[in-house]
């Protein structure tokens, strides 16, 4: 099973992963690529990861989740490399019985992506400068690492 | 007399880190009894540039994370990992 992908994540390709007849709720998350008010005019972001290790780590978390949900059924991409704003970093898709399993369980993958699974971003900006984003979502910008935009 | 057994570990170094060190692997011997403390200590002062690397960063062992306290073992795969970023 490989969850990371290098092109455009198909969401009709995810949902049709989890699709079911005994499904009657499907929850589809997508995290996408923000140059909002906070971001400092960043036009893509770099992801990398250490890739043996996602594949590894999600397994484990899908299986915790299908553990605590049974009935569901979860699929997961994260795409790689650059990626311009507004379009998607991560897609998940849960279909259960009934929708609140559908709900619960895509919310628990996507804070079990956040917290275990070993990606890192780079935005890029419009000024051309490239920064590390911490987990908290704040650019990490130590003088030391960045003399040239000081 | 040192008895102890000297073991190599693969270490590998993502994202931040990557670029702090100038490189995405090193190869490391320690004699064991070692733990991936000792990786990293040893890490920071051979590496030109790992001086930077935090002194308690997270890591994962063969593709899980891994305490710091936890042992290594001869032909492990260590691998320091900055702070999360991912989704």
């Amino acid at each position: 099973m490989t969850y990371l992908t290098r092109i455009p994540i198909s969401l009709d390709a995810l949902v049709a992963d989890v699709a079911s007849p005994a499904c009657g709720g499907t929850c589809v998350f997508l995290g996408t690529v923000r140059n909002g008010p906070d971001e400092h005019g960043v036009t893509a972001i770099e992801y990398s990861a250490y890739e043996e290790m996602v594949e590894a780590e999600l397994g484990r978390l899908l299986a915790d989740a299908r553990g605590r949900w049974p009935e569901a059924r979860i699929a997961v991409r994260h795409r790689l490399g650059t990626i311009p704003v507004g379009e998607a970093s991560i897609a998940i898709a849960a279909a259960a019985p009934h929708r609140a399993q559908a709900f619960e369980a895509c919310r628990y993958v996507i804070e079990g992506v956040k917290q275990r699974i070993p990606v890192w971003k780079k935005e890029r900006r419009v000024d051309g400068t490239e920064v590390w984003v911490d987990p908290s979502g704040r650019p990490t910008v130590r003088p030391s690492d960045h003399p040239s935009h000081v | 007399m040192d008895t102890a057994t000297p073991a190599r570990v693969r270490v590998l170094f993502f994202a931040r880190y990557a670029e702090l060190v100038g490189r995405t692997e090193a190869a490391v011997s320690l004699p064991l009894p070692a733990t991936v403390g000792d990786v990293v200590r040893r890490v920071r002062e051979d590496l030109p540039g790992a001086q930077a690397l935090p002194e308690r960063p997270l890591a994962a062992v063969n593709l899980k994370q891994a305490k710091l306290e936890a042992r290594v073992r001869d032909g492990d795969e260590v691998a320091l990992l900055p702070p999360i970023a991912g989704g």
